[in-house]
């Protein structure tokens, strides 16, 4: 029948829409209509990055490096919020949403995309805002190269999407993945080169790290912001990779799950 | 139509897989009125559920060639947290419905007034079940899918929700599960009764509720 592709579209449409609505929902159940609403989806994150930023500069944590410490904060900062926001909130976002499913359009996926991408929208305003508040300000330089810093941001992004659907899908199955899972965002913190650079570590210590798949992200990112200033070791093909696969895992386990998940 | 082809249903407890629904055919013509009967537990919401593609079946397959609420009962596919307003855009939203004209219709259907701005989770369940229901009507739908929601509000109050559903959408199939027997025979044109996971189809209500019954006693 040539119903097949028009149903085809109209699903992809329906998809859109349906992700759309739940956006609009979270929005309204997370931050209500009341004082500032919705700004905290970035200003939370902004005053996050703040934080960590002025303590950064206290403690001077770029070791003597002439790096320009502002700079570094808000670029290795925001890429944490960026994957940890978009995990955290996937943890157990099924369950709660629960009965949303009760309407035959709303699909598991569409729960966690739909809280997926505010989260990202989120972490992405709020590293634009304060790079360019602190650049008008001249706490912080302008990127010397936006493209590379944007193309490792979109990959970062991705992971974190791709991240979070297997950690959502996986707390749905286990008890445990929601215990564990907040231990392993701590641990994996001081790993994911927020707060160093790949170049400051010694030798043998750089062939392990550059196995963690942010630390790709991260560099890239100041790859583009700092320019020749810094010397980076990321590899965009093996982080793409890493997205590509992991997205596919998380799409089959949030298959998996709404196969499983029954609303009460 | 909707056809239902050997459906199975069974669950994972504790001990063990517990069959709830066992090779289930039916099927529903467009404007046709069905009345589910069974015990307490025989699993008419769970047929429902399944006709609602809420849940999948363990096997067997369910063709939907019409449009299909979601299960109507009382307050269910409600955000506690939103208000009665915003829950009514979601779902809006959600089935692809303009928001202006439903929240006129809901408003004035519910009589739910200032309370529309308050979230529902402050609603009595009269207050719920209203808005339940002023919602349902608000997106129409080729057949309905009633799990006991008879007896919403006072006596005008169901009289008002009788003409919207039976006299204003007369040309809609429903399927209805109900333990009134008054109310099945007043709507439904046939009924099917489930017992320990088979379905019985009958062509007259009354031999379905002489069926009834007769079960009824022996279990």
């Amino acid at each position: 029948m040539s119903l097949s592709n028009n149903s085809l579209q109209s699903g992809f449409a329906i998809q859109l829409r349906v992700i759309g609505a739940l956006i609009v929902r979270e929005m309204i159940t997370r931050f209500g209509r009341h004082n500032i609403g919705f700004l905290w989806l970035f200003l939370e994150p902004m005053l996050f990055t703040l934080g960590v930023t002025t303590l950064w500069t206290l403690i001077k944590a770029t070791h003597g490096t002439n790096l320009p410490i502002t700079a570094f904060a808000v670029t290795g900062y925001s890429s944490i919020l960026l994957w940890r926001n978009c995990s955290n909130r996937a943890v157990k976002s099924i369950e709660v949403n629960l009965s949303l499913l009760y309407h035959r359009h709303v699909k598991v996926f569409d729960l966690l995309a739909a809280r997926l991408i505010l989260e990202i929208v989120g972490a992405t305003a709020s590293c634009m805002l304060l790079t360019t508040v602190f650049t008008g300000l001249g706490w912080m330089e302008e990127p010397v190269d936006i493209l590379t810093a944007v193309i490792g941001w979109f990959l970062l992004a991705w992971f974190a999407f791709a991240l979070s659907l297997i950690v959502g899908a996986a707390s749905e199955r286990s008890e445990l993945v929601e215990r564990v899972w907040h231990i392993i965002t701590y641990l994996l913190f001081p790993l994911s080169g927020a707060a160093f650079m790949v170049d400051w570590l010694p030798k043998p210590f750089q062939e392990f790290i550059v196995w963690i798949p942010m630390i790709h992200g991260t560099e890239m990112i100041r790859h583009g912001y700092f320019g020749s200033a810094v010397h980076t070791y990321e590899n965009p093909i093996y982080l793409l990779w890493i997205d590509s696969i992991m997205l596919l895992i998380g799409l089959a386990l949030v298959r998996e799950a709404g196969r499983r998940v029954e609303p009460e | 139509m909707i056809t239902l082809n050997n459906i199975c249903k069974s669950y994972e407890t504790r001990q063990g897989l517990r069959s709830v629904l066992s090779d289930v055919n039916l099927s529903v013509a467009k404007g046709e009125r069905v009345g589910i009967l069974g015990r307490n537990g025989a699993g008419k919401s769970t047929l429902i559920r399944l006709i609602s593609a809420v849940e999948r079946p363990t096997s067997g397959t369910i063709q939907r060639d019409m449009s299909i609420s979601w299960p109507l009962a009382f307050g269910g596919a409600f955000q506690g947290s939103l208000t009665g307003l915003d829950n009514i855009r979601f779902i809006c939203r959600v089935y692809g419905v303009p928001i202006p004209p439903a929240i006129d219709y809901v408003e004035e259907f519910s009589e739910l007034g200032v309370y529309l701005r308050e979230p529902v989770k402050k609603y009595s369940s009269g207050m719920r079940a209203r808005l339940a229901f002023g919602i349902s009507m608000a997106v129409e739908f080729d057949c309905f899918l009633i799990d006991e929601i008879v007896a919403v509000g006072d006596d005008r109050f169901q009289e008002k929700s009788r003409i919207e559903l039976f006299e204003k959408r007369a040309d809609r199939a429903m399927i209805i599960v109900s333990h009134s027997a008054d109310f099945i025979r007043a709507h439904c044109q046939h009924a099917v009764v489930l017992v320990n996971g088979k379905l019985h189809n009958f062509a007259q209500v009354d031999d379905a509720f002489h069926f009834y019954h007769a079960h009824d006693s022996i279990i």
